[in-house]
């Protein structure tokens, strides 16, 4: 019994430490990527990272896959419905956006030469 | 049967981490930004699709089919819609409140889950889930909140700010009884689901209302010219919200996205709030220019011009600067701005716009305002490259802005914009303002430029005032 509890905790003791482990290199990584960014881009970078955030969505997709049964599974999954929602205008939306942005700056840029 | 779809979605969302990695660093040169866009597209529908892939794989397979379709099509419906609708003015407005999307999106996710799933059944453990799905509903509704603040403030909704005695103890009180609440949950969950207990249910519609609250309270106090600041911190948040979901649902697409998104949202804040030459604990913590309205010292005034006058200062001129802050935003005038450089360049003068990086109120404000008139790019000089010119420009045109502008961030230099980086743009030989009134901007430090012999102020509506400049500059 307590053999079994300890290694239960040492698997998810494994399992946490790798995903800490992920999400510290992610971080610094992140710091490093984005150093001088000229004022043009403060908006679309913006909003083009927004809509990176909307990853959420694979969450979003696991939540809302239930079958409509009655109970807590039901109401979890109509949750999960709102949250896909919101995510996908999200994505959808965000990286739409920028794209516009982006694309009228370089317009602009091309007409004149 | 389904063993080998677990290695292979693994790999599937690192290729997708990938794209966005290269994607956001694209975003940021000027060069490859649609790229980075692009990039950034291509791995969230990668990520997307390696989603259904595995579900359908799984025991069990796709048994939401109808929640998914609805949410996926109603979702990408309405942010076609709004994404296409959106005029470039209305900018600022709509990247919050997508960015207050995304936090609610992993607010919602952690509290399905905290809803649907028996702790224990957590790989990272009973504890780690309930403390990350916490975690993940705080910071995710107080981004949604403070994102739709921000957004009612941009739009002009919410005037002013509202201010409070005792705020920061609201704010302080409102953060430790979310930790407490966190703490709550982890104590209820016994072996079975949270909401066996009945007090998990108390307990968690009590967390969504204090960090409800909390975004609400947390931005509502911030002023205007500290909102480029508040925005790319809230944008940074949406990342965290994300990537502790991550950790809620035990996905490394969602840890590495958000950690990334988290990160280079700080960075802007970090860029942003050395523009503002403001510590962002003052910006979250101090309210600024309450002091203002002490009407100390003698009552100056300074002369108002007409748009004849003021166009007599071009003649002749061989470069004109120009100098757009919130006020050309608010009158809408860049059109008007773009027409009267248009003119000016007809009669062979040379002209550039000046951009101090926390113009208006968002990251990059000024630019998509005069990329939406046209401007032409090459003409957007930022603060550090166009500070050399103004002592050999002739005509600077400021129109709107005032704390950017004000050289007390260099005579005064403990005062409130003491430090600041600031446009020389006394140094020009004539100097028209184009401002409402002379009345302080956001920092409430007077500005000793108004009353200079060498400066025309045109008092009155941004838009108005620069058509009368105009018309009279033909007229020359």
């Amino acid at each position: 019994m307590t053999l079994t509890f300890l290694a239960v905790m040492s698997s998810s003791m494994t399992a946490l430490i790798a995903a800490l482990t992920v999400l510290a290199l992610a971080a610094f990584l992140g710091f490093e990527l984005i150093s001088k960014v000229p004022p043009t881009l403060h908006t679309p970078l913006m909003s083009g990272a927004n809509a990176i955030s909307g990853i959420t969505i694979v969450g979003a997709l696991f939540a809302a896959n239930a079958e409509l049964s009655g109970g807590r599974t039901t109401t979890a999954a109509v949750l999960g419905c709102l949250a896909l929602i919101l995510a996908t205008i999200n994505v959808v939306g965000g990286f739409m956006v920028t794209g516009r942005m982006l694309e009228m700056f370089r317009g602009k840029k091309e007409d004149r030469s | 049967m389904s063993d080998w779809i677990e290695p292979i979605a693994e790999l599937g969302y690192l290729v997708a981490a990938a794209f966005f990695i290269v994607g956001l660093k694209q975003l940021g040169s000027p060069r490859t930004a649609v790229r980075g866009n692009q990039l950034g597209a291509i791995g969230m529908f990668l990520a997307v699709v390696i989603t259904l892939v595995k579900m359908n794989a799984e025991e069990g397979g796709i048994v939401g089919v109808v929640l998914i379709a609805a949410g996926v099509l109603i979702g990408a419906g309405i942010g076609v819609v709004m994404a296409k609708k959106v005029k470039m003015t209305g900018m600022p407005e709509l990247v919050a409140l997508f960015n207050g999307f995304g936090g609610g999106a992993s607010a919602l996710v952690a509290l399905s889950e905290l809803v649907g799933r028996t702790p224990s059944e957590s790989s990272l453990g009973a504890e780690v889930f309930i403390i990350a799905a916490g975690l993940s509903s705080v910071i995710g509704w107080v981004t949604l909140t403070g994102s739709v603040v921000a957004m009612f403030k941009l739009n002009g909704t919410i005037k002013g700010n509202v201010v409070f005695g005792g705020i920061n103890l609201v704010k302080g009180g409102l953060l430790i009884a979310a930790i407490v609440l966190i703490a709550l949950l982890v104590n209820t969950s016994g072996q079975g689901a949270l909401l066996d207990s009945g007090q998990g249910l108390t307990l968690l519609i009590a967390l969504g209302l204090v960090s409800a609250l909390l975004g609400v309270i947390f931005v509502v106090p911030i002023g205007g010219a500290d909102m480029p600041v508040v925005i790319s911190f809230l944008n940074s948040l949406s990342g965290v919200a994300a990537s502790t979901t991550g950790f809620v649902v035990n996905n490394n697409a969602l840890i590495i996205s958000g950690a990334l998104v988290g990160a280079a949202g700080l960075i802007l804040t970090g860029i942003m709030c050395k523009a503002m030459n403001r510590p962002f604990i003052d910006v979250m913590l101090k309210v600024y220019g309450a002091a203002r309205g002490s009407d100390s010292g003698e009552k100056r005034t300074a002369r108002g011009y007409e748009a004849e006058e003021a166009c007599l200062a071009f003649d002749g001129a061989r470069s004109v600067i120009f100098v757009p802050g919130y006020g050309m935003a608010v009158s809408q005038s860049q059109h008007v701005v773009r027409e009267l450089a248009e003119e000016l360049e007809r009669r062979g003068t040379e002209v550039r716009y000046a951009i101090h990086p926390v113009a208006g109120r968002m990251p990059g404000h000024m630019n998509v305002l005069l990329a939406e008139a046209n401007v032409p790019y090459e003409q957007l000089i930022e603060l550090d490259d166009i500070n050399p010119y103004f002592s050999e420009c002739a005509v600077v045109v400021v129109i709107g802005a005032n704390d950017t502008i004000n050289p007390a961030a260099k005579t005064d230099p403990t005062g409130p914009l003491g430090g600041m980086p600031v446009l020389d743009v006394e140094k020009a030989r004539t100097v028209i303002i184009v401002k409402r009134s002379l009345s302080p901007g956001y920092a409430g430090v007077d500005n000793d430029l108004f009353y200079e012999p060498s400066t025309m102020m045109l008092f009155g509506d941004g838009k108005a005032k620069l058509t009368e400049l105009l018309a009279a500059t033909k007229d020359l």
